[in-house]
């Protein structure tokens, strides 16, 4: 039967995750339908018909589904879902809200953030921090899935699969959107971005986060990320944290900037290619995953590496 | 308005856990327990709703072995007014959790419950959004500010793009995340009146629910390792190492 890939969007573009997810689907399966769920949708919709490997694109509009509340959206996957017997999606943060919901309604264990598909039904999941990798077999007729979108490659453009529009369902009507806050940036996404460069307690404050960091992350052409405790301390927008329960990520280069190291924060970056740490403490655990550490004060190693580059 | 707050027991933040070389699980034997700690901001936001006068009794809940009882204690120390430990040896699923506490609801009642986002063991983020749904109830998940009125909560959340603000109607459950409050140390003398506040122990049975597994562990295996880096002397010699890296500069 075929899967169902929930489909990561802005209504106007398509995240990279959908595409690192759809990798992952078709490992499980050939035959992937995207469901775009949202409002004026339809740049989205067609931006999945364009991946490669997608054979059809559901297209659900309405007002209730706008902003990805929960309980419309999971009643919508649950009344597709008789066609399917996969349902997945990236861990994105309405991957992560919604699917759990789906996969109550229907009587199925979740199995979250997978990086490794072994078969249909056999899948590779990190536990503990990513100090611990199990290998888990679903014995449900259906899965839910979600995928740890760093883990994947994303799928090329190059289909061309026709885009069905298909009708909202009714919605509980439980909850209402209030507001957004989302911050707009010329710097490319943090979960797909080529480098990042995090920064952490060591900055002190704001001030110098943006003083110190963000110039060398537009020289690079960088997504900018912070350790729990800069964010903690409101030294970095929440969005921002990479770790256990933030953000994970795995780009070609990653620069630690005064991050101790915590293992939270190694969970959501040590599968990262290159991995450099700047550090003042010699002792710092960020050392022992750091492909390269230079143990310098970052606010004079920082502006020298920016000019030299 | 009865707040429930499901708790559970894992190891400890701070613990570097050990894989067991058979691929069998993980070596929890003689490790420190603690509290998950995203439940331990579910309790702190809970004791002060109550405090606010918007919340007249705050409940916790721990599925798990006798010693969750320790758990649910550090709770009662925080101000939880009772506790209900229902017990099993089992390893017990999120499904099988949020059906559970879904028997817990319905015999309790509660205008809300707080949950933790993730317990920090398994990883799996979706226990608070199962009982939503098993609930048939709104959910609002990552939260990082709540305010509760006339029915309501308005809930901010944490989302990847920043922040997203919804309204729910209540009951509901709301999971919480990092940035939503600083939890409370417990004082001497509230640790030990926490032992004498009322703790109830049930069963998965008393629910009727089964604890049996859906997925199949099959192996657990350590991650792989990072080959040994080298430490630069100079930001010149980094620059030169990152530039010999194909496709990285």
């Amino acid at each position: 039967m075929a899967i169902l890939l929930l489909a990561d969007h802005d209504n106007t573009a398509l995240s990279e995750q959908t595409a690192k997810a759809l990798t992952a689907a078709l490992q499980i399966g050939r035959d992937v339908h995207v469901l775009v769920a949202g409002k004026n949708a339809k740049a989205a919709a067609e931006a999945a018909a364009k991946l490669s490997g997608v054979t059809k694109v559901l297209l659900a509009e309405s007002d209730t589904l706008a902003n990805n509340l929960a309980e419309p959206l999971a009643a919508l996957i649950v009344s597709l879902s008789g066609g399917y017997d996969t349902l997945i999606s990236a861990a994105t943060s309405v991957g992560k809200n919604v699917m759990p919901r789906v996969a109550a309604l229907l009587d199925v264990a979740q199995v979250s953030e997978i990086i490794e598909v072994q078969s249909a039904d056999t899948f590779k999941r990190p536990v503990y921090a990513g100090n611990a990798i199990q290998t888990v077999q679903t014995t449900d007729a259906k899965k839910v899935i979600t995928v740890r979108s760093a883990a994947f490659a994303s799928a090329p453009e190059g289909g061309s699969a026709p885009v069905e529009t298909i009708t909202a369902a009714p919605d509980p009507g439980l909850s209402k959107f209030v507001r957004d806050a989302i911050a707009t940036s010329d710097r490319p996404e943090l979960t797909s971005a080529k480098i990042v460069i995090s920064g952490g307690r060591a900055l002190g404050s704001a001030e110098k986060f943006k003083e110190v960091i963000l110039p060398v992350a537009d020289k690079l052409g960088a997504a900018v990320g912070a350790s729990r405790a800069a964010v903690d301390a409101g030294y970095a927008p929440n969005d921002w944290q990479v770790g256990q329960t933030g953000k994970v990520v795995a780009p070609h280069l990653y620069i630690a900037c005064g991050i101790s190291g915590a293992i939270q924060h190694l969970a959501g970056m040590k599968d990262s290619k290159i991995i450099v740490a700047i550090n003042k403490d010699a002792e710092a655990p960020i050392f022992q995953v750091a492909d390269y550490g230079l143990v310098a004060d970052l606010f004079e190693v920082l502006p020298q590496f920016k000019e030299a580059l | 308005m009865k707040i429930l707050v499901p708790v559970k027991r894992v190891v400890d933040f701070n613990v570097r856990i050990r894989v067991n070389p058979d691929g069998s699980g993980v070596d929890l034997s003689n490790v420190k327990m603690s509290m998950n700690p995203f439940d331990e901001i579910s309790m702190e936001e809970a004791l002060k709703l109550k405090e606010a006068g918007k919340a007249a009794e705050v409940i916790a809940v721990s599925i798990g072995p006798a010693k969750a009882e320790e758990t649910l204690r550090s709770a009662l120390a925080m101000g939880a007014d009772r506790a209900i430990l229902v017990e099993t040896d089992d390893s017990v699923e999120p499904l099988a959790v949020a059906k559970i506490l879904k028997g817990v609801v319905d015999a309790e009642g509660p205008g809300l419950v707080i949950v933790g986002k993730q317990a920090i063991d398994d990883d799996s983020n979706q226990t608070g959004q199962m009982l939503a749904a098993l609930m048939g109830r709104a959910q609002a998940t990552f939260a990082s500010k709540v305010e509760l009125e006339g029915g309501k909560a308005a809930v901010t959340r944490e989302v990847d793009g920043g922040l997203q603000t919804i309204e729910i109607e209540l009951p509901a459950v709301v999971t919480v995340d990092l940035r939503l409050n600083e939890p409370r140390y417990a004082s001497l003398p509230s640790i030990m009146k926490a032992k004498k506040k009322p703790l109830e122990k049930k069963t998965p049975a008393d629910y009727g629910v089964s604890t049996a597994a859906r997925l199949k562990v099959l192996r657990t295996e350590e991650p792989s390792t990072r080959k040994v880096g080298i430490k630069v002397k100079s930001v010149a010699e980094l620059i030169d190492k990152l530039r010999a890296e194909p496709g990285v500069l």
